[in-house]
């Protein structure tokens, strides 16, 4: 079975570019643009990795994340949080609520693929 | 400081600024010429009368031997020393290196003093970014489209093969984000140029009055206890306090006395025991909701343990008081989001409103607000009527969705907003 990742983001042209550099490395990538809808849109899709934005409309990313850890579901699903701030701030707030990765924007595809890859990589290691 | 072990250092250069043999000093020393040339060596201290001797002999002063121009150099280096916590040099060779190249220590002490004030500016911009919500927005928009444009560009120049049909689909959105990269970039430095101006006339003693109340998270102990006196008030104030803004802060810190004494701390916290709605309050304390909301806050430890945000504005809605509240992102300067409550209490004075609120773009969007208006004669009958509105903000659990609010215009993604009186400056939403 492919590998899946959901990409939760707003901007319709960081999502064309995300699936296109993922797709191509054999993923089948879901997206989905609204925050207060996230949740239920992880619970349909069950993905092996997530990236999240910190910024979307209707929710914020953080929250999302802390309902996504509540949850016995979805609390081992790696995160990978993304950020057009690199503030302290929120590296601690994303911290804080469990994400396993914080990349600020602009990221580089490659940094982006890498972080993918090493985050589903980690699931499939026994003992991880 | 008579210990200073260049002391010898700089007796020597003065004999020989003075064209004196090391047998005549000596000789006025009353000491052998090779203990003196320890001496001028440094390896030998010298102090008491012995270095009274030396500086009478050689017509100068004891302090100019031992500490010299160099006290002032070597206390510099100190400073600069102090700003670099790992890695530094030896504080004892400071001393050495502040005789021997006076010139060289002064430029870094010189330069460790602008690096001093440029990381004061740095902070002070990144303050401003952080609590800027039109430039945080702002800036929001531009790394994003960045984002786009340098993934999107990436993928063109470093992958070979790429379907054709996709291609163009690329070529297109850079051409879309680059222009909208364009027109965001000119409206942020439109906006800075104004912000500038702004800055240096109506926005600045209202922050140093907002920078005061900070400080102290709005809370005013001196102020809460019994009869407090004018001359208290005066005590209050920060040191230093001038002009508008020391006028703004007797104002509030006089309003804050009596509200005080209309309400006091001890008795409003027993009230809040029984008491959730604002309106109950104010009829316990037989006074108008603004003095309630103006109390609630002031608590030092919020409301029920929650902070407590609280904007205040005239009739022509300009906001005269802001005290922030996480998440609930407040204009710098100018006009506010006309959706927000206060606005719509504006237009029916003494008519409580609570609305819960979510604001657009916000990291923890909800919020109850609690807004009123009020509307005085103070110039007695057939004077103007003098309105202000106010509204309390307080955090909201619920998941419930809240009536869409922004921040102000410019910074409004809500493209559909039947209330907008000026173009955004950044990118908008469809939703």
């Amino acid at each position: 079975m492919a590998k899946r990742v959901l990409l939760i983001e707003d901007e319709p042209n960081i999502i064309e570019a995300v699936r296109f550099i993922l797709s191509r490395d054999g993923w089948s990538v879901d997206t989905h643009a609204d925050g207060a809808t996230a949740l239920s849109a992880v619970a349909r899709r069950v993905p092996d990795v997530i990236v999240l934005d910190a910024m979307l409309p209707g929710r914020s990313g953080f929250e999302i994340l802390r309902d996504l850890r509540g949850d016995s579901k979805t609390a081992d699903i790696p995160v990978l949080m993304l950020t057009a701030r690199g503030q302290q701030k929120d590296r601690d707030m994303a911290a804080r609520n469990g994400a396993n990765r914080f990349m600020t924007k602009p990221f580089s595809n490659a940094e982006m693929l890498a972080c993918v890859q090493e985050l589903y990589a980690a699931t499939q290691s026994p003992g991880a | 400081m008579v210990n200073s072990t260049v002391t010898g250092s700089r007796i020597r250069a003065r004999r020989l600024d003075l064209k004196m043999k090391q047998g005549a000093l000596a000789e006025a020393m009353e000491i052998s010429a090779s203990y003196l040339n320890l001496i001028e060596h440094n390896r030998r201290r010298i102090g008491g009368k012995l270095l009274s001797r030396a500086a009478r002999a050689l017509a100068t002063d004891v302090v100019t031997l031992t500490q010299g121009a160099e006290a002032a150099l070597i206390e510099g280096l100190r400073d600069a020393l102090a700003q670099i916590p790992d890695g530094a040099p030896n504080i004892a060779q400071a001393e050495d290196f502040a005789a021997r190249f006076p010139d060289w220590a002064g430029l870094t002490i010189a330069q460790a003093r602008r690096i001093a004030g440029l990381q004061r500016t740095v902070e002070n911009l990144s303050d401003r970014m952080t609590h800027d919500p039109f430039l945080s927005e702002a800036l929001h928009d531009v790394l994003s489209t960045v984002t786009a444009i340098r993934s999107t560009s990436a993928i063109l120049a470093e992958d070979g093969e790429i379907d054709r049909e996709w291609q163009t689909r690329f070529h297109r959105n850079l051409f879309e984000d680059s222009q909208r990269l364009a027109e965001s970039a000119q409206s942020l430095v439109g906006y800075l140029d104004a912000g500038e101006q702004a800055d240096a006339t109506i926005a600045a003693p209202q922050e140093e009055l907002e920078a005061w109340l900070a400080a102290h998270h709005y809370h005013l102990a001196a102020l809460e206890h019994g009869q407090v006196r004018d001359m208290d008030i005066e005590a209050v104030l920060p040191n230093g306090a001038a002009g508008s803004a020391r006028t703004l802060m007797l104002a509030y810190a006089a309003q804050y006395r009596a509200d005080a004494l209309t309400i006091p701390l001890s008795d409003l916290a027993d009230a809040l025991g029984e008491i959730t709605d604002p309106q109950h309050l104010a009829q316990r304390f037989q006074t108008d909701l603004v003095t309630v909301f103006r109390r609630l806050a002031t608590m030092p430890d919020g409301w029920a343990g929650r902070a407590v945000g609280l904007v205040v504005c005239d009739g022509s809605g300009t906001l005269t008081f802001r005290k922030p509240l996480d998440g609930f992102a407040l204009p710098r300067f100018g006009a506010a989001c006309p959706l927000w409550p206060m606005y719509q209490a504006l237009s029916r004075p003494h008519t409580p409103i609570r609305q819960v609120v979510e604001q657009v773009g916000q990291l923890t969007p909800r919020f109850t607000c609690y807004a009123v208006a009020h509307k005085a004669y103070p110039g007695g009958f057939d004077s103007v009527p003098v309105v202000t509105a106010a509204m309390l903000i307080l955090p909201h659990d619920s998941e419930a969705s809240g009536y869409p609010v922004g921040t102000s215009c410019r910074i409004c993604p809500r493209r559909a907003c039947a209330a907008r009186r000026e173009p955004a400056i950044v990118a908008e939403h469809s939703a």
